[in-house]
């Protein structure tokens, strides 16, 4: 077994990133994600792993460094909270057009604007449905405690680097802020420059005699080419789609209804479902693990075992428009969520399941 | 076994670093622990809360709204988090500073006078430690040695020399604590 | 000259005086004929070609005329977002020590949109090269008003001529990185006459040259003219050029070994 700490989730993303191999962190600072750069720079990863770490002017600076750094070929990690996140689309609509693999990390807080730097869940269509401009996806992983912080952070990079494309953790201000046990995996050695010009023949690397000068760019100026590129993206995507998806059940075998949940609110839920079924009410959790891909038909053949489901979400309604895509509408789904930074409770969950589905 | 706690009081009492003491003691123990904090402009001068859950089993939800045990060390909390203890469960707080002593019948109610202890060690640092002493007299989820351990691990190692003055304060905790009201 | 083109035996090796690099990708440049772009392409390349650095060069090429930049130097290199190639070259030299890295930007994406960037890889002395090509306009959307447009001039966007009070003063981007102390060298020269190419080509060569010390940024800037967005000839675009853009931004050396050696007009 690795090493064993109790970490809070934003350190958990840092000691990850550097176990991982990567080449370099480039971020600025914002609550409630600070304690990635401040434990990074704690950390002192060059001297461990020759790991680069800088602080940026600013996310839209951050992101391009990503962006730089990854069009070389080099494993870089970025981390930012909504505001920030929203600044990094423009880089991250580029890097997914010029199909450039990163982990990019939102500890998600409350908006819109300013809002609160308490957690939320409400930049889901954010992240999955795009963000920035122009047809493209992130694969985007929710993970819902500090050790899937660590553990997606090691995934979301295999998989940014297997399919070339910038790769989402989609947390939130409680799973960064909160300390749980953290099982850490072993150092994996950082790649040398050659064997990153080795392994990225599509990467920048300085010309080499044997091939043409490379170009990392996500312009095209010729109508035809550029379509071509978003037939290519869309291929990559629907790849994705039929080999990455993930999601857990936990007490569906015999469930009457259902909770739909990721992240966070997953873990309520699952704390809902003991004080439920502890009522006699036979509830359980679908928590998707992949929002983008997401289990469309892994919910489906769930759900219809079900009387009704009850998307939880820590927003308005977001990921219930892909629940109810993704079954027919004969079903009931119905959406309960608190908003703004307020962390809905377990028994309050339970409540709205009794008024909203069982009762409704 | 599962104890789902609330720690709450003053920013600069130790709320945290107390409960980051006891979560990392139960690492050490091979247990499951959460530790969900407030953070924010909360954490700057105000009150300051955190929920830890120690437990066999892997932990659902880390934001509840039903405590085991709420130790609670300033009015504002007393006000805010006795109502969230579950039925027989277990309060304790220190009366310093308390203008209303909690009024619940169906709970177990201990007070414990760490402020007056610590201040007459002369070392206001030990106070939570003192606190942290009492519950585990009560409920000994983590043992001596793994204590220990989570000290060496929560505290950086410019403070080791004084892991020997956190562990009396610990026995201290436990010899100081009353009980006020006991339901079962 | 027709006569020496009609005789291909006179083309040897032994007769060559001067060719093109061959590290000018073989196909037509894009720009306006009389552009600076294309010279300063040339020069540029035949630096890294005289150091034998192909291999050992990344290069990042901006939004604006010089987009394409990419297509026409045979050298790997990375299309930046507006405004944003700074922040890219601050990465790929941390991560790529050995490697020469460049920006080649315009004064919309340097002194306008990444203003940002700009400012700060320069404050943190990145030990990279900045190219800076300035001809007071926004050449490819056509003609705009740009950060570094003079007072009165006429553009697109200020078609009554730029009027300060209302649309600000020209930025002196070159004069304010000067001040930083993460600049090592900072440089203004022009290509519009043989003798100034030969001038910007050694620039550029001292700016490569500093990164092998790791001084900091080396900073060339580079008066150019535009004779579309001007609305003018070439040969009329050089002389407005000379007559009203060079007493405003002067040719020569500001800041060299790390040391001011004039004060900023």
């Amino acid at each position: 077994m690795g090493e064993l700490r109790l970490m809070k989730g934003n350190e958990a993303v840092a000691e990850a990133a550097i176990r991982a191999g990567c080449d370099g962190y480039f971020g600025y600072p914002i609550t409630p994600q600070s304690e990635v750069m401040e434990y990074l720079m704690a950390e002192k990863p060059y001297d461990r792993t020759g790991m680069v770490v800088l602080q940026a002017e600013s996310e839209v600076a951050s992101i391009n460094m990503i962006y730089g750094a990854a069009g070389t070929g080099k494993k870089v990690i970025t981390s930012s909270s909504s505001p920030g996140i929203s600044l990094m689309q423009e880089g991250i609509s580029y890097m997914a057009g010029a199909e450039l693999p990163a982990v990019i990390v939102n500890v998600v807080r409350g908006g819109p604007g300013l809002g609160t730097i308490q957690p939320s869940q409400a930049d889901y269509f954010q992240a999955v449905k795009g963000g920035g401009h122009g047809d493209y996806k992130l694969i985007v992983l929710a993970p819902a405690s500090v050790q899937e912080m660590c553990d997606h952070v090691k995934l979301g990079f295999d998989l940014a680097f297997k399919y070339r494309t910038p790769v989402m953790l989609l947390s939130d201000g409680a799973v960064g802020q909160m300390m749980e046990k953290v099982v850490l995996f072993d150092q994996i050695p950082r790649r040398t420059d050659e064997e990153v010009i080795a392994q990225c023949p599509w990467a920048a690397t300085g010309k080499l005699k044997n091939r043409d000068h490379i170009i990392i760019t996500s312009l095209d100026l010729d109508p035809a080419g550029q379509e071509r590129v978003n037939l290519k993206l869309q291929a990559k995507y629907k790849k994705i789609e039929e080999n990455e998806i993930m999601y857990e059940e936990i007490h569906c075998e015999d469930a009457e209804y259902l909770f739909v949940a990721f992240g966070l609110s997953a873990r309520i839920c699952q704390k809902a479902t003991d004080l439920a079924r502890a009522k006699g009410i036979k509830v359980g959790l679908f928590r998707p693990i992949t929002l983008f891909p997401f289990p469309v038909q892994q919910i489906a053949s769930t759900i219809k075992r079900v009387k009704g489901v009850l998307v939880v979400e820590m927003n308005a309604g977001q990921m219930i428009e892909d629940v109810k895509l993704s079954v027919g509408l004969n079903v009931k789904i119905e959406h309960f969520g608190r908003f703004g930074g307020i962390i809905p409770s377990p028994d309050e969950v339970v409540r709205a399941l009794e008024q909203k589905i069982i009762g409704g | 076994m599962t104890e789902e706690i609330i720690i709450a009081g003053f920013g600069g009492q130790g709320v945290l670093s107390m409960g980051k003491i006891l979560a990392y003691s139960g690492v050490m123990q091979n247990k499951e622990v959460s530790w969900m904090p407030s953070y924010g402009p909360e954490m700057r001068g105000g009150t300051a809360n955190v929920t830890v859950i120690v437990s066999d089993e892997r932990i659902s939800s880390p934001i509840l709204n039903a405590y085991d045990t709420a130790i609670l060390l300033n009015q504002q909390s007393m006000d805010k988090f006795e109502k969230t203890v579950k039925p027989g469960g277990l309060l304790i707080y220190d009366p310093n500073g308390i203008s209303r002593h909690p009024e619940r019948k169906d709970i177990n109610i201990y007070s414990i006078e760490a402020a007056d202890e610590a201040a007459k060690a002369g070392f206001s640092k030990i106070f939570n430690m003192i606190v942290l002493g009492g519950f585990l007299k009560l409920k000994p989820l983590v043992a001596p040695e793994f204590l220990h351990k989570g000290l060496e691990k929560s505290l950086p190692a410019r403070h080791h020399n004084l892991i020997p003055e956190n562990e009396k304060a610990v026995e201290l905790g436990k010899n100081i604590l009353k009980p006020v009201q006991i339901v079962n | 000259m027709e006569e020496l083109f009609a005789k291909p035996e006179i083309r040897k090796p032994e007769n060559i005086v001067y060719k093109k690099t061959d590290l000018m990708v073989d196909r037509p440049l894009s720009y306006c004929p009389g552009c600076g772009h294309g010279t300063v392409h040339r020069i540029l390349m035949e630096v890294i070609e005289e150091m034998d650095i192909q291999g050992d060069t990344i290069g990042v090429s901006p939004v604006g005329c010089s987009v394409l930049a990419y297509d026409f130097l045979d050298i790997d290199m990375l299309g930046a977002a507006h405004g944003r190639a700074p922040a890219l070259a601050t990465a790929i030299k941390r991560l790529w020590p050995h490697r020469f890295v460049f920006t080649y930007q315009g004064d919309g994406d340097l002194a306008a949109i990444g203003t940002a960037e700009t400012i700060h890889a320069c404050n943190r002395g990145e030990n990279i090269t900045i190219i800076f090509i300035n001809n007071g306009i926004y050449g490819m959307t056509g003609g705009q008003m740009a950060p570094t447009t003079l007072p009165g001039m006429r553009s697109s966007t200020s078609p009554y001529g730029r009027d300060v009070l209302t649309m600000g003063y020209p930025l002196k981007m070159t004069e304010l990185v000067a001040q930083l102390p993460g600049t090592h060298y900072v440089t203004r020269q022009s290509v519009h006459t043989p003798g100034n190419a030969r001038k910007t080509k050694k620039a550029i060569r001292k700016a490569f040259d500093i990164q092998k010390e790791k001084k900091g940024v080396g900073w060339i800037e580079v008066v150019s003219n535009c004779n579309s967005g001007w609305k003018m000839t070439p040969v009329q675009a050089n002389k407005w050029m000379e007559d009203n853009m060079f007493p405003f931004y002067p040719l020569g050396d500001i800041k060299v070994d790390g040391k001011l050696i004039e004060v900023a007009k």
